[in-house]
This record gives structure tokens, C-alpha cells and sequence, in this order.
């Protein structure tokens, strides 16, 4: 599998994401710069890493979802290729429009930064293969502007179609309010696109790889992907 | 010419930020604030007069970049 993670200034997982990549995959991922044009030739994921780019102006990922190499990530995603986009490279998913709803500021007013459980509603896409429906994991969540909001018909079209890709939930797997860390509609923590080439996701799967940091309940993402 | 925009978020969706400032005013004494919502102004210079285009062109801006329309609304006045 040939790999790409975009560097938007103001991105800071960028390592993070390369190094669950080659971990999983035994090769390094090429690291694109936001202004360029292109991915490398033969790309078949593009990561969208954490951070803040644009320092969050105007709406968070808004302005990197306008850089030229977007234009190249929306062709990718058109053609088929695998996107995937973890905490501020959901939100600047959202905001280019290749992932519906949008990321709000989180319902408590708090900046979050914990583990997190988290319920696997679709098993069955090039992303979550590795799991199984309805498993619990534990990532790291890190973020101010995690509240997914999408319209009443919108979110029935994710309901209906299996585009919700994680719920928040407690360590047990129920999914209410109490478990519900920021606001979102339904719990949700990550949506698909319509085709399942596209996720995007608040929590941290790609720092969950490495025993020493807490847990691995992210390797699977990884492995699959890179499969 | 001179125009401005104001983006604001549409009813019914929640707004910490709008919250937050509304509890300080209160903390502040500042009597009989019932609610506040926080929005957003750009204020935009054009060259030329011609106030359709500006129009039509700010237009395009608000659904391209300014205001993100699942959640906001925007408002445009040429000065």
C-alpha cells in the first residue's frame, strides 16, 4: 500500500499518522505539502493528520479545505482512492465537502483530551474490516471542535446507508449522553461517505499502536489498510 | 466600494460561544440580556462600481468559503 499524509501548516500528527502507516504497512508514507498540486503518482491512501491547521481561522479546516492539494485529494476520493481523515483532517473533510455534516464547537465549552470508548457500527469497509460490529476500542480523543452536526435528513441517510462509522460510547457499549464527550448528534464519532472510500474521525486511532503509550486498539485500522 | 458580511449561525444551532458570553455579561450585571449569539463580520473592498457584480461576487464567496451553509446564514450589504 502506497501512502501519503498532507502537512497543512498548523497540522502536528502528522508523525503520528506516518508512523502508524509504516508500522503497518512496512513503508514509509510520503508526506505532501498542502500547496502542492499533486499526490505522488500511485497513492492509494491519503491521510489527512490532526493538528490545526490554519490556526483554526474562520471555521476549523476551513482554509485548508480550499489548498490546492485538496482539488487532488477530491480527485483521489473520486476515482475510488482511500481518504482518510483523523480529528482536524475530519473537519477539513467535512468543510471540502467530500464527508457530510460539519464539526462544532464541543458542547461543554471544553477543549478534551482523554481516552475515549468508542463502538464500531460498520465492520464491513476497507477501513474497519479489522473489527468486528459492535466492538468497543479505546482511543485518544483530543479536541475543541468535535460536535458532529448534520441535518435530520442527513443523518437519516447515515443511519439508513451504515455511513456512521464509530459511536462515542462507555466501556461497557452503551451509547447515551453520559458517554457522549462533546455534543455530538447520535454519539457520533466518525462518519463514512456514501462509497465507504472516505472516513473521518475525531479520535486518535493512530496513536493507539504502541503498547507503551496505553493500547493498540488501533493497529487494526492500520493493518487493514495496509492489507 | 465597500461591502460587508455578516455571517451568522442559523436558529436551533447550538452555540457555546454565544453561551459563554452571555453568562459573562450576566456576571458583569449588565441586566436584561435574554440571549446571545456570536457571529462573524468581513468587511471587503472592491475595485469598481458596480454593485450587482459585487453582489454576485460575494455571493460566490459565502457559498465557497465565508459561511459554512449547513449551519450558518449569511447577510450581505454593500456600504
Amino acid at each position: 500500500m502506497k501512502s501519503a499524509v498532507v502537512l497543512f501548516p498548523g497540522s502536528n500528527r502528522e508523525r503520528d499518522a506516518a508512523r502508524a502507516l509504516e508500522q503497518a504497512s512496512g513503508r514509509a508514507p510520503a508526506i505532501v505539502w498542502h500547496a502542492d498540486p499533486e499526490l505522488p503518482a500511485g497513492t492509494d491512501l491519503v491521510v489527512l493528520p490532526g493538528g490545526f491547521s490554519y490556526g483554526d481561522y474562520l471555521r476549523c479546516g476551513a482554509i485548508a479545505a480550499r489548498s490546492p492539494i485538496m482539488r487532488a485529494v477530491a480527485r483521489h476520493a473520486e476515482r475510488g482512492g482511500l481518504v482518510l481523515g483523523i480529528c482536524n483532517g475530519f473537519q477539513i473533510l467535512c468543510e471540502a465537502g467530500l464527508l457530510p455534516g460539519v464539526l462544532m464547537r464541543n458542547a461543554n465549552r471544553r477543549f478534551l483530551c482523554k481516552m475515549q470508548h468508542l463502538r464500531v457500527e460498520n465492520a464491513g469497509t476497507a477501513f474497519t474490516r479489522g473489527y468486528s460490529e459492535g466492538q468497543v476500542v479505546k482511543f485518544a480523543i483530543a479536541h475543541g471542535e468535535g460536535n458532529f452536526e448534520a441535518g435530520d435528513a442527513t443523518l437519516e441517510v447515515l443511519e439508513g446507508s451504515g455511513q456512521v462509522a464509530f459511536r462515542y460510547c462507555d466501556a461497557s457499549g452503551r451509547v447515551d449522553e453520559a458517554a457522549n464527550p462533546n455534543g455530538s448528534e447520535r454519539n457520533i464519532a466518525g462518519v463514512f461517505n456514501s462509497r465507504f472510500n472516505v472516513l473521518g474521525l475525531m479520535p486518535h486511532p493512530e496513536n493507539l499502536v504502541d503498547p507503551l503509550v496505553g493500547g493498540i486498539d488501533g493497529r487494526p485500522l492500520f493493518a487493514a489498510l495496509a492489507d | 466600494m465597500k461591502a460587508r458580511v455578516v455571517v451568522t449561525l442559523k436558529s436551533g444551532v447550538l452555540d457555546p460561544q454565544g453561551k459563554a458570553i452571555e453568562g459573562a455579561l450576566k456576571s458583569l450585571s449588565i441586566d436584561g440580556v435574554a440571549a446571545v449569539r456570536q457571529g462573524k463580520v468581513f468587511d471587503i473592498e472592491f475595485d469598481g462600481e458596480d454593485r450587482d457584480r459585487v453582489r454576485k461576487t460575494l455571493s460566490e464567496a459565502c457559498e465557497r468559503l465565508l459561511a459554512n451553509t449547513i449551519v450558518e446564514n449569511y447577510a450581505i450589504e454593500i456600504v
